[in-house]
C-alpha cells in the first residue's frame, strides 16, 4: 500500500488546508533549525577558526582517514568472519542429528541475546590472560562483531534456507541426490539469492557497531575524530562529531541502498518463488527463522 | 564463583540503571516515534521530508556517536542540563539520547505495520468521508501496531541491550561500566560475566516470548 491512499486528491478547500499546513510545517521546521543554529551560535559553534582544521590536508592524513582505515578493517574483518560463523551455525542449526543442532541451536540464541558491549568488554580483558599481553582492543572488537553479527546471519542463512519452496528439496532427493548434494546443489544457490538483502542490511548494523571500540580504545573513525583530534585542535568537537557523523552517514546509507536495490531485484525476479527472507526477529522461539516474505521490515541493530 | 557473589549487590544496582534507562527511553521513543510516522505518511511533503531525514540520519549513525555527542557536545558544549548533579544529568541526557534513537527504529516498524493494512481499509474509511486524521487514529493505526507488536518487541529487546552502551555517554552507574571497573580491578572473571548477562537474558526472553504470543493473540484475520 502506497501512503498515498491515505489521504485523498485533495479538493478545493482541503488543498487551501494542505497549503496551510505546509507553511506552517515549514516555519516550524525552520524555526527548529534555527533554534539548533542559534544554540551554535551563542556558544561560538560557527566560528571559522574552529572549522579551519578540517580544511587542512594534514587533518585528514592524520586524523581522519587512518580512523576510517581501523573502522573498515575491523568491519571487513568482521564482516568475513561473521559470514563464515553464520553460514557454519546456520547450517548447522538445519542438521538432522541433534547433538549438532541442538548445540548450535543454544550458541546462537545465547549470542544473540547478550548485549554485544558487554561481549566485547569480556573478550577484551580475558584475551591478556589467556594469550598473553598485548593490546587487544582490535581482537576484541572483531571477535564481538562476529560472535554477535554471525548469530544474526545464522538465524538469516537458516530462514533463507527453509525458505525454498519445499518441493526443490522433495526433487533433488527424488532424482537420487544425497543430504549434503540437495543442500549444496539445489537449497544453497537459491537462498543465497533470498538472504542476501537481509544479510546487506545486518552488515550495516555491524559497520555502526564498530563504533562501540571507541569505549575500549580502538583506534577507529569514531575514536580519532572524536577524542584525540578534539584533544588536538581544542573547540572542534562539534564540528568533528558533525564530520564524522557525514562520514558514517553516508558509508551506511550507501550499504542501505544496496540492501534495497537487491531486495527489489530479488523480488522482482520471477525464478524466486518465496520472496526475499527478513531479518529475523529478536527472539527464535518467537518465530525466527520462518521465511517471513515480507523484505519490508527494518533491521534492527 | 566468590567474585560474583562478592560483586552481586553493586552488579544488580547497576543492572536496575539499565532497567531504568530502558523504561526512560522507551517511553520517549514510543511517543516520538509514533509521531514521527505520522509525519512520514501526511499529505505535507515538508513533514514526509523532515521525518524521513530524521530517521535516515539516526538510523544510520552508531549509537556510540549518538550518545557520546550527547554528552559531551551537547551537555558539555552547548549548556544542555538537565540537573546539577552530574549523576542524574547523564541519566537524563543517555535516556533522552537512547529514546531518540530508538525512536527513528519505532518509526520504521510502525510504517512497516502501516504497509501490512490492506488498501481497501483505507479507501473504504474515505469512502465513509472519514479524514486523514480520522483515517489514521481510528483505522489504519490499530491495525498497525497489532501487525508490528512482534517487530516492535524486537526493538525494545535491542533498546534494552544498547542501553549498556550508557558508558559512552558518560552515565558510570549502569551494569556495563561497573563490570569494566570491577575487571580493571580483578581481571577478567567469567562468572561475573555470566551473571550479568543471565539477568539480562531472563529480563529479554520473556519479553520475546510475550510480545509473540501477544502478537499472535491480536493478529487480524484477514
Amino acid at each position: 500500500m502506497s501512503t498515498s491512499v491515505l489521504f485523498d486528491t485533495p479538493g478545493p478547500r482541503a488543498r487551501v488546508r494542505n497549503h496551510l499546513l505546509t507553511v506552517v510545517s515549514v516555519v516550524l521546521v525552520a524555526a527548529a533549525l534555527y533554534g539548533v543554529y542559534r544554540g551554535f551560535d551563542a556558544k561560538g559553534q560557527w566560528e571559522g577558526k574552529i572549522w579551519e582544521p578540517f580544511l587542512r590536508a594534514e587533518t585528514w592524513e592524520v586524523y581522519i582517514i587512518p580512523g576510517l582505515i581501523g573502522t573498515l578493517r575491523a568491519a571487513a574483518a568482521a564482516a568475513v568472519l561473521a559470514m563464515l560463523f553464520g553460514a557454519v551455525f546456520g547450517l548447522a542449526r538445519l542438521s538432522d542429528h541433534a547433538w549438532i543442532r541442538v548445540p548450535a541451536g543454544v550458541i546462537v540464541e545465547v549470542f544473540r541475546a547478550i548485549p554485544l558491549l558487554l561481549l566485547i568488554f569480556f573478550i577484551f580483558y580475558l584475551a591478556p590472560s589467556v594469550m598473553g599481553g598485548g593490546d587487544y582492543a582490535f581482537f576484541a572488537v572483531v571477535f564481538g562483531l562476529t560472535l554477535y553479527n554471525g548469530s544474526v546471519l545464522a538465524e538469516v542463512v537458516r530462514a533463507g534456507v527453509l525458505s525454498v519452496a519445499r518441493g526443490q528439496s522433495e526433487a533433488g532427493y527424488a532424482i537420487g541426490m544425497r543430504k549434503n548434494q540437495v543442500m549444496r546443489v539445489i537449497l544453497l544457490p537459491q537462498a543465497v539469492t533470498a538472504m542476501m538483502p537481509a544479510i546487506v542490511s545486518q552488515l550495516v548494523v555491524l559497520l555502526k557497531d564498530t563504533a562501540l571500540g571507541y569505549i575500549i580504545a580502538y583506534v577507529d573513525l569514531l575514536n580519532t575524530g572524536f577524542r584525540i583530534m578534539p584533544a588536538a585542535f581544542f573547540g572542534s568537537l562539534i564540528p568533528a562529531a558533525i564530520v564524522i557523523g557525514i562520514i558514517y552517514v553516508a558509508l551506511n546509507m550507501s550499504l542501505s541502498y544496496l540492501a534495497t536495490w537487491l531486495e527489489r531485484r530479488t523480488r522482482r525476479s520471477r525464478k524466486l518463488a518465496g520472496g526475499p527472507v527478513g531479518p529475523p526477529s529478536a527472539m527464535a522461539a518467537v518465530g525466527a527463522g520462518q521465511p517471513t516474505g515480507g523484505g519490508d521490515l527494518p533491521m534492527v541493530d | 564463583m566468590d567474585e560474583l557473589i562478592t560483586h552481586a549487590p553493586e552488579l544488580a544496582r547497576g543492572f536496575l540503571e539499565n532497567v531504568k534507562l530502558s523504561l526512560v527511553a522507551l517511553v520517549v521513543s514510543f511517543i516520538l516515534g509514533t509521531i514521527l510516522v505520522a509525519m512520514r505518511v501526511s499529505p505535507t511533503p515538508v513533514l514526509r521530508a523532515a521525518g524521513m531525514v530524521y530517521v535516515n540520519v539516526v538510523r544510520n549513525t552508531p549509537l556510540t556517536l549518538v550518545l557520546a555527542f550527547s554528552a559531551l557536545g551537547l551537555s558539555d558544549q552547548l549548556g544542555l542540563v538537565f540537573s546539577d548533579q552530574p549523576e542524574t544529568n547523564s541519566f537524563w541526557i543517555v535516556s533522552l539520547g537512547l529514546g531518540a534513537y530508538t525512536a527513528a527504529f519505532v518509526c520504521e516498524a510502525l510504517r512497516a505495520g502501516i504497509n501490512t493494512v490492506p488498501m481497501g481499509q483505507a479507501e473504504a474509511s474515505r469512502a465513509i468521508g472519514l479524514t486523514f486524521f480520522q483515517t489514521l487514529t481510528m483505522i489504519i493505526l490499530p491495525q498497525a501496531f497489532r501487525a508490528v507488536i512482534a517487530p516492535l518487541g524486537s526493538v525494545v529487546i535491542a533498546m534494552i541491550k544498547n542501553s549498556t552502551v550508557a558508558t559512552a555517554g558518560g552515565y558510570l552507574l549502569d551494569s556495563a561500566a561497573r563490570m569494566k571497573i570491577i575487571f580493571d580491578d580483578t581481571g577478567a572473571s567469567i562468572p561475573i560475566f555470566l551473571g550479568v548477562i543471565a539477568a539480562f537474558m531472563a529480563l529479554i526472553l520473556p519479553i520475546g516470548y510475550f510480545t509473540g504470543w501477544l502478537s499472535r493473540k491480536l493478529a487480524v484475520v484477514r
